[in-house]
Formats: C-alpha cells, sequence, structure tokens
C-alpha cells in the first residue's frame, strides 16, 4: 500500500475518494449540513478531468433522486447524498426505483428531526431507512457505517449491493460519523466500467434500442393488478435471498458477557466505550454491532442474547431499533432502551448508567 | 499509551485547526486518532471545541465523558471541562480573560500566556502554535518532528515558508508554559 493512501479524513470526506476511487460514474446532491463536505471534496477533487465522473449540484433533493434513477437506469454508478430533511424529500424517488428495480446509492448524514430539527447528530432516520420509507411494499439494502474507514469501504460495497440485486441501497450514517476525521486507508483506484461492459452486466439497463432487441422499459406503473401483484412477489422472492445472505454485523466481548448492548454506527462506538467502563467496575457487558440495518441479523441476535440478564438498545433516537430487538427475541429476554434526543449525542457515562438502572 | 483531549476556547482562536495538527502529528507517528468537533454554526467569537484522542490502540468512541488533557482558552470552556479531567489529569489554560482560576487540587494545572505572547510576536495567528507548544512541553503525546511533518503534510505549498515560524511558535509555547 503505497504511503499516500493512508491519510486523515472526516467520513464526509472519505466518501468523496473513496466514490471516485470505486470507479462512480456520477453524483447528484444538494447540499446540506452536516453532508456537504461530500459535494465540496467531490468539486475539490475534480473527478470530471481525471476519471470523467460526473459531480452536479441539482437544484433540489427532489431533482437529485431522479437524476441517480436516471442515471443508474442506464446501468451507470451513481449516488446521491444528504441529511434527514433532504432525504425526506427523496422517498419518492426511492420507492419509484424500488419499483422499477434501479440499483442506486443514497447516502444519509442523519441529522436530528422531526421537521427541518437540527444540524446535530442523530439516528432517528432508522424506522424511515429500514421500513422503506416511501409507498409500497419495498425495501432497500441498508448499510450503518461506524468508522471514517467504513464511510470509505461501503461505497464500493454498496455499488456491488446495488447492481448484485437490482436494488436502491442506503449508507445511513449520522453527523458524528460524518463530521469527525480518523485514519483511513482509501481504497485502490478502479476504473469506471466501459459501455461495453455495462451491456454485458447490465442487459436491463435502457442504454438505447439496438436492431433485433425489444426496448428495455424502467418503471414502477403497472395497471393490471396481476401482473402487478406478480412483479409484487417477485419482488418479495429477491428480499427473501437478500436476507439469507447479506447478513452484516460484528461482535465484541460477547463470550462472557451478562448483558448485551446492541448499537449501530456512532451510538455503537460510544457504547463499546461504556462497555470498557463497565468492565472496570466488573459489569461484563458485551457489544453486538449490526452492520446491515435492513437485511436485520434477528438470528444472530436471538442466539447471542440467550440465557443473558439483560439486552440494552443504545440509539441517538427515541427507541427505534429496539423493537427488531425485541421481535428478534420474542420475550425471552428483557430489553430496554436507551436513547438521547434531537441532536444531543449520549455519553459513555451515561450508557454505563443506563445498564445500573435498568436491570 | 492512548490519550483522550479537549480543546475549547472562542471560534476564530484555532481550536480546530490545533487539533487537526494534533491528529495529523499521531498520524505520522503512526499512531490511531480521532478528531471529533462539536459542530455548530460556525461564526467568530461563539464557543468552539473539538475532542482528539492518540493511541497506539484501536480508539473506541470518539465522545467522552473524562479526559486525560484539558486545553481551556476562555472562560466557559475552563468551567465546563474542569470537573470533566479525570484524577492526575492535565489542565492548561491561558490566563487572559480567566476571572475565576481552576480550583481542584487532584489535577496538574499549567498556565500559558499565548495571548499575550502573540500579540508580542506582533502575529495573533500563532496563538494556537504556542498553546500547542506548552501542551508538547508537559504531555508527551507527539514529537515536535512530527508536528513539523504534519505541517509540510497539510498545509498547502505556497504556505511552506510559514512552518519555521510556526515552528517558533511552538517552541516559545515550550519556554513559557508554567506550572501552577
Amino acid at each position: 500500500m503505497a504511503e499516500q493512501d493512508i491519510v486523515l479524513l472526516k467520513g464526509n470526506e472519505a466518501i468523496a475518494h473513496a466514490a471516485i476511487r470505486c470507479g462512480a460514474d456520477a453524483f447528484f446532491g444538494y447540499p446540506i449540513t452536516p453532508q456537504s463536505e461530500i459535494i465540496e471534496t467531490l468539486s475539490q477533487l475534480k473527478p470530471w478531468e481525471t476519471t470523467g465522473m460526473v459531480v452536479l449540484q441539482a437544484e433540489s433533493e427532489v431533482a437529485s433522486i431522479n437524476m441517480v434513477y436516471g442515471g443508474a437506469g442506464a446501468g451507470k454508478r451513481v449516488f446521491t447524498s444528504s441529511s434527514s430533511p433532504g432525504v425526506a424529500l427523496m422517498q419518492e424517488g426511492i420507492s419509484y426505483m424500488a419499483g422499477a428495480e434501479i440499483p442506486g446509492v443514497v447516502i444519509n448524514v442523519q441529522r436530528g428531526g422531526p421537521g427541518l430539527g437540527t444540524i446535530q447528530p442523530s439516528q432517528s432516520d432508522y424506522y424511515q431507512a429500514t421500513r422503506g420509507g416511501g409507498n409500497g411494499d419495498y425495501y432497500t439494502i441498508v448499510l450503518a457505517p461506524a468508522s471514517v474507514q467504513e464511510m470509505a469501504d461501503f461505497m464500493d460495497l454498496s455499488f456491488e449491493l446495488a447492481f448484485k440485486y437490482r436494488i436502491p441501497v442506503m449508507i445511513l450514517s449520522d453527523g458524528v460519523i460524518g463530521q469527525m476525521m480518523e485514519r483511513v486507508v482509501l481504497p485502490p483506484y478502479k476504473p469506471r466500467r466501459t459501455e461495453e461492459e455495462i451491456k454485458k452486466e447490465c442487459p436491463w439497463a435502457t442504454l438505447g434500442r439496438t436492431k433485433g432487441r425489444n426496448p428495455n422499459i424502467l418503471t414502477s406503473l403497472e395497471l393490471q393488478p396481476e401482473v402487478m401483484e406478480k412483479r409484487n412477489l417477485r419482488l418479495q422472492e429477491k428480499y427473501k435471498t437478500i436476507k439469507d445472505n447479506e447478513v452484516r454485523y460484528e461482535t465484541h466481548f460477547c463470550e462472557d458477557a451478562d448483558y448485551i448492548i446492541v448499537a449501530f454506527g456512532s451510538a455503537a462506538r460510544i457504547s463499546e466505550k461504556a462497555i470498557e467502563m463497565a468492565r472496570e467496575e466488573g459489569l461484563k457487558v458485551g457489544l453486538f454491532r449490526p452492520i446491515t440495518l435492513w437485511p436485520f441479523p434477528s438470528d444472530e441476535i436471538a442466539e447471542i442474547s440467550k440465557g443473558k440478564k439483560g439486552v440494552l438498545v443504545t440509539e441517538i433516537n427515541a427507541g427505534q431499533m429496539v423493537d427488531d430487538v425485541r421481535l428478534a427475541t420474542l420475550g425471552s429476554v428483557d430489553v430496554e432502551s436507551f436513547g438521547r434526543l434531537g441532536g444531543i449525542v449520549p455519553e459513555p457515562e451515561e450508557i454505563v448508567n443506563a445498564l445500573k438502572t435498568k436491570f | 499509551m492512548k490519550k483522550e483531549i479537549i480543546i475549547s476556547g472562542f471560534g476564530g482562536q484555532g481550536v480546530l485547526s490545533m487539533g487537526k495538527i494534533l491528529a495529523y502529528s499521531g498520524l505520522m507517528e503512526d499512531k490511531e486518532v480521532t478528531w471529533m468537533p462539536a459542530y455548530g454554526p460556525e461564526q467568530r467569537g461563539g464557543t468552539a471545541n473539538v475532542t482528539v484522542i492518540v493511541s497506539d490502540e484501536r480508539i473506541s468512541s470518539p465522545i467522552l465523558s473524562r479526559y486525560d488533557v484539558a486545553i481551556v482558552l476562555n472562560q466557559p470552556s475552563l468551567d465546563k471541562f474542569e470537573p470533566k479531567l479525570k484524577p492526575g489529569g492535565i489542565l492548561i489554560y491561558d490566563s487572559y480573560g480567566i476571572i475565576n482560576p481552576p480550583k481542584r487540587s487532584d489535577i496538574k494545572v499549567y498556565s500559558i500566556d499565548a495571548m499575550d505572547k502573540a500579540a508580542e510576536m506582533k502575529n495573533s495567528k500563532v496563538f494556537n502554535m504556542i498553546v500547542l507548544g506548552g501542551l508538547l512541553k508537559v504531555c508527551s503525546i507527539v514529537s515536535e518532528n512530527g508536528v513539523e511533518k504534519a505541517l509540510y503534510k497539510t498545509l498547502p505549498e505556497r504556505h511552506h515558508s510559514l512552518i519555521p515560524l510556526n515552528m517558533e511558535a511552538i517552541k516559545t509555547g515550550k519556554e513559557i508554559i508554567k506550572e501552577m
């Protein structure tokens, strides 16, 4: 690994560097705190002069997501990024992409809500991200990075998953991970796919009709309910395949633990410190960190919580993922919730106190 | 070795960039580093603080309850972070504008008149580097050499002529910091 590939970057900056390196074809976005460094860094790096990647500031979030629909519909690696209120505006486009099976990537660097809310970090878009977010029976794959390194690593992974399953993929980050700087090893450069490669890998893509081939049509609209039901069933079949194959998670100190903390993203990092502090006081606590929030590691959580004295779900919201943990464990273990709201990020000490008072 | 540091003061004092240079110096010495700003609507005169962790091992949380070192550059920062120092921790403050000095006796307290010194050097911009010099004197986190490397790495080439001035400010900081 060349020395210049190890750098100190903000999570948002890492996304921009990684996107160019993994052969992204285009970015469409609209600035909003706390993720504006993504479009700022892309603009500074000027990838249109090197790899040919397009970087465009759209007129709005609604325009951004529909540009992603168009670009990804042509088989290109295209992504957008925003923060909570902006991602709310994109939900129509994401639902259309799910319906038309278009593989785009959406990054949400979450801030506190509801509404315009605050610019401080939050994880309160968990429900929106893991339940589809827009209308209709659909899911998007949701990846939750917990470090600047994962911000970089998940960029390529998101494109790979999106194209493998023809599904929108969301990177659900937050203001902590987006704004903090850490040491990061950037991925090696990968060339953008050629038109020929796209034609081969994406026979469904709208690349212009050639002689002897029927037109490719990408739409979520189907007025015949019988046909529409079949399409829905096919989507459900795909979601089942993803559930069976793409669950990702990480555990720390779980083997001898009496209690388990379940947390994702920045809350998992803070919880890890809380676990170090609790263990100094003799409280044996372990960490389970879901990396995919959909598909959710339900079976793995059920397994790891067997025989434990309690499970504390720590989130920077009012308690959303806790529902999925309760569904996973079905009353077999005491599941409690702890979180701070509105842009306040809990300190490790508060989590230790929650552990002591809730069980 | 793991040092958990908070640097806090007014916006415009160079709090965030001091933290960034410290973090980059750690990176130059092959350490794990995390730099976490309390970001907000940024303005000169508002409050700014940044948590910097430099460690030989993997770093868990970028957000902390207790610190090994607190560098406080105004009264509100002193009031907020003095109670959050671990016993035996290090507190560094600039007495400029401080009405109520630190009170704890279970920590090491150092004062550095960096504001006055920067005015004397007729360059208010080196203020944060004087403070950084003071920190390097009383706490071994990174070496002066590491800081110099970090400056060459982070500053655009057109500003490299300013690095000797910054290194001089660091030396000055090492000289003028005093234990209370």
